[in-house]
């Protein structure tokens, strides 16, 4: 019996399962392992993660074998590659970490595969490609690689390919720099496949893939003064068939639709996307709180997702003056928000995603929890990512925070939460119900399995 | 091997190599083929440009069967050797047995037309397009035709995109049935699932209309047209616009309203600036496409809205064809036009909001004048004129002052420098150092329009002041001004005007000064002559060679270098060479060593 694409598990449709986990166990986790960013390419068969050492592995998903009909396809290292290193702007005696904030795949487009590399001010372009032929055969050297005495060469030996294991290369094609004064958070493929745009905290600029020399700036929202500064943006994306559209979120919470048909310079949005606030609910912490993390528009074009400190929204792109569906990620949080605040976490970038039939979304939380929302059936789940019953194809256990003050039991008590171990970054299968989510150092891929 | 023996074979290898043995000259070929995989992307590089070369000592036969297997499988290369390799291909007939045998270039091209590289595809699709020529009727049915095909149906966008530069090659040269399926391939990639094929397709459409049958262009390609216009990615129907220009002028007058007209006039309105964009980019092309007809009808409403389109880049683009699109009315109705329609939007172009916008009118308005005449030039557009002289912006000033030529000839430039004057000096004062450069240039034209008088009374005493400007690259281009100034008004002036305020300079206090001094003479000796430069700059030169800085007495050596030709041979001898000797035992190393220099130049030793 065939589960229905998508849902979030937890029922009698699917259940989540224990994959695989990458990653070293230690305690001790080195800055440089941490992952800061993953995603699948268009097809699901790469998975990228980024960390905050500069480096960029590629998993490839195995071919199923028929005879192991249970392990269905395991991500295997394909390629690892040191994409930007630490730097420093000797005009601004600025360092640039060489951390990767974030990768997007491009579209296929022949046997290689292609990807864009961000840290803080650098883009760029990689391609990743396979080479499993080798010339043989010199004039001036014998096989042993010994020279030959010039005078005896009697006859010219055109080199001969010959196949030899697979090898994988992952070269740079293009450096797009010097364009970003503040930090890019967002690269988004534009789907015109010719043009992408990258954002920083004031500034949204659309490059030509093929040129690395101009970008256009599109978006400035930078202040002529700058202690007149009241928000910054915080996302980018743009939509994914119609060429001319893209979003970008701010830190107050709101959301920004321009038409790049309209003008030149999308100052001017022609939607905008706010929930009105409730005003019961305000406190010091609500404008932090509303801050965006994270936009995402749903594969089939017709809504997008934000991620606030607390909830994911989804808006349907037709309505402007409030979401159609909100979904509380970690209500509990709501009485902590003062420590939170003392010890930073209120401020940490929390992103979501879709699965591939937009009828599921998932987002991170803290004690490497995560969540998913099934949007039919507004059945929700949360799940750990942990080394405990990492068995292969072992089931994962909903987890339970409790807020009252009785605990039942296998719930977890809020103030036990580890808020060290956060889940930021996670990325969905585009066809199959298969996740990769990031927990530190170690990423975690579940599938499901069909009861 | 004996075929391949001539210059080329040693030539650039490097290897004077002394040959008793005949087979020596395997060696500098042996060394280029084991270089065509050398980890040095230099030296492969080299030896792909040598490919030639490989080719002729390997013989046809080798060729075929063994370089270009190897070279069709070499596709991971670094690019500029793959393009390299894509352009040698291209001249490879000959060298793999001729036209007989051209189709054994394919293979390679293939793969150089599907790999990710745009200049790399492009490169092979341009030597697939050569080499087609080189191909019988039957190979070309044979062996390019089913290449075309492979490529039009290859999985990967790549080769797809590849595919649309091919078919106007082929078309022509084959069979009806061939046609067909040429055009219904043709038809599959304009509406292809990726953009990327589409904008080929696009692009290339025009192209392939120009090789099909009048009928099929009717047909077809205005339905492809049509299609691609209304593409929903504003990248695709930005490139329609083109086609549809190139389509206009290969249908007959009477059928140009019903095929074309309605998709450009929608191409003219459509949502994306982009678009219009294009529109307006292309208007003169397709102004001479459409003819005067319809151009009365259409494309002066059109013009007039895109002049006064919501986008600054759309009036810019369209600002830029302000001149030519009155040029090519009809002659009829040309000043009627211009007067009633054009002229109004040009109006408020002039106090546009958006400084690209004027900018772009001021390089052009003035050409206006030439066509509409003394009278109205006086009377509509010199009050523009003024107008944009007195723009806030620079470079619509500065555009303004690079066209006076224009004007110049229609009502003379005295009604005109009233406003002139306020506007140059302002530029010339300008705080941006580049906007002052951009003036010092117009100077040798003002100066020869506006005549040497008021050039004296008004402009002289700025271009001496900008021998002190403060940055280098304005006191060179001062220089060089100084130098053209002469040229126009001579030598006489010279003496009478500059040369005493240059000379002057030679006891400023500030080295840099006294420097422009040095510089401006080695500008002006050669059109002043022999007797100025004598009389009056050399005994100043001579006097700063015993500049307490180093660097002037250097510029004495350097000067007295270029000088020395405007001099003669007595004077070199007796005034010159002394000086240069005590120069060349200065304590300062650079100036030794210019003294000598300069020495050895002018044979003095």
């Amino acid at each position: 019996v065939n589960a229905p694409r998508g849902g979030v598990g937890g029922g009698n449709d699917f259940q989540w399962c224990f994959s695989q986990v990458k990653g070293a166990i230690d305690e001790d986790v080195a800055e440089a392992d941490i992952i800061s960013t993953v995603e699948f390419n268009c097809s699901g068969e790469l998975l990228a993660t980024g960390d905050k050492g500069g480096r960029v592995v590629i998993f490839q998903r195995e071919q199923e074998s028929k005879n192991r009909l249970l392990s269905r396809g395991e991500y295997n290292v394909y390629s690892t590659f040191q994409s930007h290193e630490p730097e420093f702007d000797y005009l601004k005696s600025l360092e640039i970490e060489e951390k990767i904030n974030k990768i997007r795949w491009l579209p296929q487009q022949n046997a290689a595969h292609f990807l864009l590399s961000a840290n803080d001010k650098t883009i760029k372009l990689w391609k990743i490609s396979e080479r499993d032929k080798r010339a043989e055969g010199y004039n001036l050297k014998d096989e042993d690689g010994r020279l030959r005495d010039q005078f005896r060469i009697t006859t010219l030996r055109v080199p001969v390919l010959m196949p030899m294991d697979l090898m994988v290369e992952a070269s740079p094609r293009r450096i797009f720099a010097n364009a970003h004064t503040y930090h890019i958070n967002s690269i988004s493929v534009n789907s015109d496949y010719e043009t992408y745009l990258s954002a920083d905290d004031l500034r949204i600029n659309l490059w030509h893939l093929e040129i690395t020399d101009r970008s256009f700036n599109i978006v400035d929202i930078k202040p002529a003064n700058m202690e007149e500064l009241t928000e910054v943006i915080t996302a980018a994306e743009c939509h994914p068939h119609q060429c001319n559209v893209f979003v970008y979120s701010s830190s107050k919470g709101t959301i920004r639709l321009c038409d790049t048909r309209a003008a030149a310079l999308c100052d001017r949005h022609s939607k905008f996307f706010e929930e009105p606030e409730d005003p019961s609910s305000r406190s010091f912490f609500s404008e932090i709180i509303s801050s965006i993390s994270d936009v995402k528009f749903s594969h089939s074009g017709r809504y997008m997702m934000t991620r606030d400190y607390l909830s994911v929204k989804v808006w349907d792109l037709n309505m402007e003056n409030r979401p159609v569906e909100t979904y509380q990620v970690h209500e509990y949080l709501r009485s902590k928000l003062c420590s939170l605040y003392e010890n930073d976490c209120i401020f940490d970038k929390f992103e979501c995603c879709w699965n591939g039939s937009d009828s599921a979304i998932m987002t991170g939380s803290y004690n490497n929890f995560f969540r998913m929302f099934d949007r039919n059936t507004r059945r929700d789940i949360t799940l750990e990512a942990s080394r405990e019953n990492s068995k292969p194809r072992a089931m994962l256990k909903p987890r339970k925070v409790c807020t009252g003050g009785k605990r039942k039991k296998d719930e977890i008590s809020v103030d036990s939460l580890d808020f060290n171990k956060k889940i930021l970054h996670t990325a969905w299968h585009p066809k199959e119900n298969v996740i990769a989510v990031a927990a530190t150092n170690n990423l975690y891929i579940f599938q499901d399995k069909i009861n | 091997a004996s075929g391949a023996q001539g210059p080329a074979l040693v030539e650039g290898v490097g290897l004077g190599m002394a040959g008793a043995d005949s087979d020596d000259s395997l060696y500098p070929i042996a060394v280029l083929i084991d270089e065509l995989r050398n980890e040095d992307v230099q030296l492969r590089l080299n030896s792909i440009k040598k490919l030639s070369t490989i080719a002729l000592a390997l013989g046809v036969e080798r060729t075929r069967t063994e370089l270009l297997p190897f070279l069709t499988d070499t596709i991971y290369d670094e690019d500029e050797v793959l393009l390299a390799l894509a352009e040698q291909l291209g001249n490879f007939t000959m060298l793999v047995g001729g036209p007989e045998y051209v189709h054994c270039l394919l293979p390679p091209l293939e793969s150089l037309a599907t790999v990710e590289e745009t200049v790399v595809r492009d490169k092979a699709v341009e030597s697939l397009r050569k080499i087609s020529h080189e191909h019988s009727p039957v190979d070309l049915e044979v062996h390019f035709e089913p290449l075309v095909k492979r490529l039009a149906s290859g999985d990967w966008f790549t080769s797809r995109t590849s595919a649309c530069g091919l078919f106007s090659v082929c078309y022509p040269r084959v069979s009806s049935t061939v046609k067909a399926e040429i055009r219904q391939h043709f038809r599959t990639l304009c509406s292809d699932d990726t953009p990327m094929v589409r904008r080929a397709a696009a692009s290339k459409l025009g192209e392939f209309a120009k090789v099909l049958e009048l009928e099929y262009v009717k047909s077809d390609i205005i339905s492809l047209f049509t299609a691609l216009a209304s593409d929903e990615q504003d990248s695709v129907r930005l490139l329609a616009v083109e086609a549809g220009v190139s389509i206009a002028t290969l249908l007959p007058q009477e059928d140009l309203e019903t095929l074309v007209m309605p998709t450009l006039r929608q191409a003219a309105e459509d949502k994306s600036w982009r678009v219009r964009y294009m529109v307006a980019d292309k208007f003169s092309d397709l102004q001479k496409a459409v003819g005067p007809e319809i151009t009365k009808n259409d494309l002066v409403p059109a013009f007039q809205n895109l002049l006064k389109d919501c986008e600054a880049e759309v009036r810019a683009a369209a600002a830029n064809k302000v001149k030519e699109f009155c040029e090519n009315l009809p002659e009829d109705s040309r000043e009627t036009i211009i007067m009633t329609h054009i002229l109004p939007c040009v109006k408020e172009l002039v106090s546009d909001t958006n400084q690209h916008v004027k900018s772009a009118l001021a390089s052009v308005i003035m050409g206006l004048s030439t066509i509409l005449g003394k009278d109205n030039t006086v009377e509509h557009l010199l009050p523009l004129f003024l107008a944009q002289l007195k723009d806030e912006c620079p470079e619509v000033r500065l555009n303004i002052i690079s066209n006076l030529d224009c004007v110049n000839e229609v009502i003379g430039i005295r009604q005109l420098s009233q406003s002139l004057l306020p506007a140059i000096v302002e530029l010339a004062e300008d705080a941006k150092w580049r906007v002052r450069l951009a003036i010092i240039e117009y100077m040798p034209l003002l100066a020869g329009q506006l005549g040497v008088e008021f050039f004296d009374e008004k402009l002289n005493s700025l271009c001496m002041a900008w021998l002190v400007d403060h940055v280098y690259a304005i006191r060179e281009a001062a220089t060089c001004n100084l130098m053209k100034l002469v040229e126009k008004f001579g030598a006489e002036w010279a003496q009478n005007t500059i040369v005493p305020k240059v000379l002057g300079m030679a006891n400023d206090p500030n080295y840099l000064h006294r420097m422009t001094t040095l510089f401006c003479i080695n500008a002006l000796s050669e059109v002043c002559g022999q007797e100025i430069t004598t009389k009056h700059m050399l005994p100043v030169v001579f006097k700063m060679s015993n500049d307490q800085v180093a660097n002037v007495r250097f510029n004495v050596a350097k000067s007295l270098q270029k000088i020395g030709p405007v001099l003669d041979s007595n004077c070199l001898q007796t005034e010159v060479k002394p000086v240069l000797e005590k120069l060349a035992s200065d304590q300062d190393m650079d100036v030794k060593y210019f003294a000598q220099e300069a020495i050895s130049v002018l044979s003095l030793a």
